[in-house]
């Protein structure tokens, strides 16, 4: 028995405090502090937990019948029943000051230096900096292959017949991967030692930003706006997830924040607005250019891998009802009008979702193109240029 | 009565089968098809939970695809919540209160029937809906608008037919307990002498009575939203979807306390017996369970922190919701002082008892940790509060139903448990139970969210462990079918009394239980002799 103690005694300590089994204690002031309050209240727990499960135990020990055999016949005891009710009361009411004080400063979102809106949509978000207007969407930049490979599964490829994977490659490179899942195509870029407001909403359904290491986690919310902010002292780059079930790909929608200096954020907000007109200027050439089928198919074809296979499938079969095929599509096959609307406004009620605001003239004529020629469609108005689509805006 | 048990005989085969159990107004054969039907629904919400942490044992897509993945997890909740907790505390209901009171039957035998005959409708409706075109509600068992208004597949209006019968069920059911709890107790057993079953019952019978009628609402505003152009819960219409979750949660958080009372009252029963000790401080343990119902009523909220809510606001939920620790402790307390200086034996029921005090008081634990706001924020939605919510409802809810089973099958079917096979049960689901859910809190402090089908490599170890256990825990319950049906078909015989030091009038009628009992109410205070006769 004393050996057993002596055990738990050296190996208890070092699972709590082993990293991995604890909460995440962050880089900001906030998220230690809320780093502090838990592990108060785990101690608290555990202590309480000790002297009940030990009252227990040493009753379940010493209280046997073959130790015990004579029952005692007490059942009542008023004193007794006051003091553990009063001393829960008390522990409660020591507690909740320091939650209430640090929720009171958390809920402060005054004097911001900087403001970025954050809509979440079925699954990336968007990024807006209010100050700069600089905006753009971070997807999930983990390709499908890795993702559906189902290799040194011990059900083998029998069961696994998903699309895009079945390779041993797409597993090795998962399993290479150290951010797999919780890597972005444009992270959200912050200063750091700026207090950073965050504006939280949605486009379609419920989705909630989190990035452990700020403990910043605000629901976005279609039609409302909610607030948080954060302050973070280091440079870095810190990842979290969507927290609220969002619909099919709700474990693709990661949040990627890079904090760099404030000089080298301020550049970066140059760059962004350098990079805003090189773009525009390219639209305009892109439009002005008559594009071959060739050149559109092939843009296409990563454009329609990159936004639309998720769902529609790469080989345009679709998946079930929900998300219709396109391989042979009503749509994809009938008048050119019809596709173009679909594509650049969505379906409303659906995960089709409006792609006008989210993709460039180009390469919306390109997908449009690319999925009118790809698998068996063959219809006749085959060709859709970036003119007609910027027309269409 | 006598007349219709007799009528029943002269058909034979397939039609007296039918006529016996579809017609019968019998409150314990109603209590074995509520308890055999929540058997079912809870393996095949365990065959739901099996695909889900297959799917969780490596990160990758392997065997489920997302959309898949998240008709799972939905039907997994809504299954096991409504097909299997519900029913099988209505089916100890039904078997246990008219015995415990010393009636005679249920007060209204013909509505019992009709609530159970409800429930395989309903879950054959909603079962069904995962052969429908879109697939199964695929939304999570909170179905949050507006991923369940605007975008829940076809089969979501199936979803709501089903929740409105099980509703119906529900109420019908609680209105029934309530009716025979405050009616039919035996003259002279005042309500403050009632066994603490009944009491947890009685006031579980509040809650559904006040809850349900709240989740109605809920879906039939969903449904309206869907199909006859209201804007409850669209902005865009001029409403919120925010206002769903607080009337989801105003229903959903009693909900979780109907789904824990009658295990208290299990608790309460079994520890005495085997204790050999009366329960320690009655009154308070039943103060207890009216205050936490009570409270239940007012922290909603704090299943809701991340929405944006006042600051106010989140302070009131963090302090009601902190409050009900302390009635909890104090039932906690109360069993610790009823074993204390007791006499103790560690039957299977007991075993099955203590665990359930143990393991529900570390998901009380946890919950205490979600209640601070701060904290909360880094919890919320991630897999430390599913660690909290299974600790709750698994050893919680799930071991109180098998302490019970484990405790009442004797006086139900005449034969004792074996105790090899009770205990063997018994370990094998400790040891499953807490490799499969331990894990979780670590996964969910180290960040990884709750209803996601695939995870990155941080997080691998601990689903590995979740799922290898998940597996065992799977098997186990199997384990537990075979007892139930090796004791129901034979065994050493149980004397009426069951358990040497068993107290209560469940005591004094034969085992197994003749299918009427207490034709004429049975003397108040019991008989101590007559009770020893009829044991030896």
């Amino acid at each position: 028995m004393r050996g057993l103690c002596t055990l738990l005694l050296l190996i208890v300590p070092q699972v709590v405090f082993a990293v991995d089994l604890d909460m995440r204690q962050g880089v900001t002031a906030m998220s230690q502090d809320i780093h502090w309050l838990h592990t108060v209240m785990l101690w608290v727990c555990i202590v309480i937990g000790v002297i009940v499960f030990g009252a227990m135990g040493y009753t379940i020990f010493a209280h046997r019948r073959s130790k015990h055999p004579e029952p005692a016949n007490f059942h009542e005891h008023l004193g007794v029943e006051i003091v553990w009710t009063l001393i829960p009361v008390i522990i409660l009411a020591v507690l909740a000051y320091p939650a209430a004080k640090m929720l009171i400063e958390i809920e402060d979102n005054s004097d911001a230096a900087l403001t970025v809106l954050i809509t979440g949509s079925q699954w990336k978000w968007h990024y807006q900096y209010l100050e700069h207007d600089i905006g753009f969407y971070s997807n999930m930049s983990t390709p499908r292959e890795q993702i559906n490979s189902c290799g040194g599964w011990f059900l083998t490829d029998t069961f696994c017949d998903l699309p895009d994977g079945d390779s041993e490659a797409g597993k090795a490179e998962r399993d290479a991967n150290e951010h797999y899942l919780l890597e972005v195509d444009n992270p959200l870029v912050l200063p750091s030692n700026r207090k950073v407001r965050f504006l939280t909403a949605s486009n379609d359904v419920i989705h909630s930003w989190w990035v452990p290491d700020f403990a910043v986690k605000q629901d976005a919310i279609p039609g409302f706006i909610n607030e948080a902010w954060t302050n973070v002292p280091e440079t870095g780059t810190y990842r979290g997830q969507c927290t609220e079930l969002c619909g099919k790909d709700h474990a693709f929608m990661p949040v990627v924040v890079e904090v760099r200096t404030e000089d080298e954020f301020d550049q970066w907000v140059e760059d962004q607005r350098i990079a805003k007109e090189l773009a525009s200027g390219q639209a305009v050439a892109d439009r002005e250019k008559t594009w071959t089928l060739a050149e559109l198919v092939s843009i296409g074809e990563e454009v329609y891998l990159a936004n639309c296979a998720t769902c529609h499938q790469p080989n345009g079969a679709g998946q079930g009802s929900t998300y219709p095929a396109l391989d042979g599509g009503e749509i994809a096959v009938g008048p050119m009008a019809a596709h173009i609307d679909r594509v650049m406004n969505g379906k409303a009620g659906t995960e089709m979702q409006a792609w006008a605001p989210q993709l460039s003239d180009r390469d919306i004529a390109a997908v449009i193109t690319y999925e009118r020629n790809a698998w068996s469609n063959q219809p006749d108005d085959n060709i859709v240029q970036p003119l007609t689509i910027f027309e269409s805006r | 009565m006598v007349a219709h048990a007799e009528h029943i005989p002269h058909r034979s085969g397939l039609a007296a089968f039918l006529s016996r159990w579809l017609l019968t107004t019998n409150h314990k054969e109603i209590g074995s098809l509520y308890l055999w039907f929540a058997f079912s629904m809870f393996f095949v919400g365990g065959a739901l939970a099996m695909g889900i942490r297959l799917e969780l044992f490596m990160p990758g897509i392997q065997l489920i695809e997302p959309a898949f993945y998240n008709q799972l997890v939905t039907m997994h909740g809504l299954i096991m919540v409504f097909g299997a907790v519900m029913p099988a505390f209505v089916g100890l209901a039904n078997w246990q209160i008219p015995l415990m009171i010393g009636a005679p039957d249920m007060a209204l035998p013909r509505l019992n029937n009709f609530s159970f005959w409800i429930l395989p409708f309903a879950f054959g409706m909603l079962l069904s809906s995962f052969f429908m075109e879109g697939g199964a509600p695929n939304f999570g068992w909170t179905f949050y608008a507006p991923l369940s208004t605007t975008y829940g597949p076809d089969s979501t209006d199936f979803f709501i037919f089903g929740v409105h019968l099980m509703g119906i069920s529900s109420v019908l059911g609680a209105i029934n307990i309530m009716v025979t709890i405050f009616n039919l107790r035996t003259p002279g057993m005042k309500l403050m002498e009632m066994p603490l079953f009944v009491w947890t019952w009685l006031i579980t019978a509040f809650l559904l009575i006040t809850a349900i009628p709240v989740l109605a609402g809920a879906v039939t505003m969903v449904l309206t939203d869907r199909h006859f152009g209201t804007s409850f819960f669209s902005a865009d219409g001029g409403g919120d979807p925010v206002m769903f979750q607080h009337i989801f949660w105003f229903f959903g958080h009693p909900e979780v306390y109907i789904m824990i009372l009658p295990g208290f009252g299990i608790a309460s029963q079994i520890i005495p017996t085997f204790a050999r000790k009366k329960l320690f401080g009655y009154n308070s343990m039943v103060y207890a369970t009216a205050s936490i119902a009570i409270l239940s009523y007012v922290v909603w909220g704090h299943h809701m922190f991340t929405t944006g809510m006042p600051l106010a606001g989140e302070l009131f939920f963090m302090f009601c919701t902190m409050l009900i620790a302390v009635p909890t402790g104090v039932k906690v307390f109360n069993w610790v002082a009823t074993m204390w200086r007791g006499s103790m034996t560690f039957e299977t029921p007991m075993l099955f008892a203590i665990a359930f005090v143990i393991l529900f008081t570390i998901g009380g634990f946890s919950g205490l940790m979600l209640a601070m706001v701060p904290a909360d924020f880094q919890y919320h939605d991630t897999y430390f509060v599913v660690a909290h919510f299974h600790y709750v409802l698994y050893p919680g809810a799930i071991f109180g139903t098998m302490a019970a089973v484990y405790y009442w099958l004797p006086k139900w079917s005449g034969h004792m448990v074996d105790e090899w096979w009770g205990k063997l049960h018994f370990w094998t689901a400790i040891v499953f139970v807490n490799l499969t859910f331990f894990p979780m809190h670590f996964s969910g402090l180290a960040g990884m969210p709750r209803r996601i089908v695939d995870y990155s490599h941080q997080f691998q170890d601990f689903n590995l462990v979740s799922s290898f256990g998940a597996m065992g825990l799977g098997l186990t319950q199997v384990l537990f079918l075979f007892i139930v049906i090796k004791t129901i078909r034979g065994g050493e015989p149980a004397t009426d009394k069951v358990w040497e030091s068993a107290e209560g009038l469940e005591w004094t009628v034969p085992s197994p239980a003749p299918l009427h009992t207490f034709e004429t109410p049975p003397p108040w205070p019991i008989n101590e002799t007559e009770t020893h006769e009829g044991a030896a």
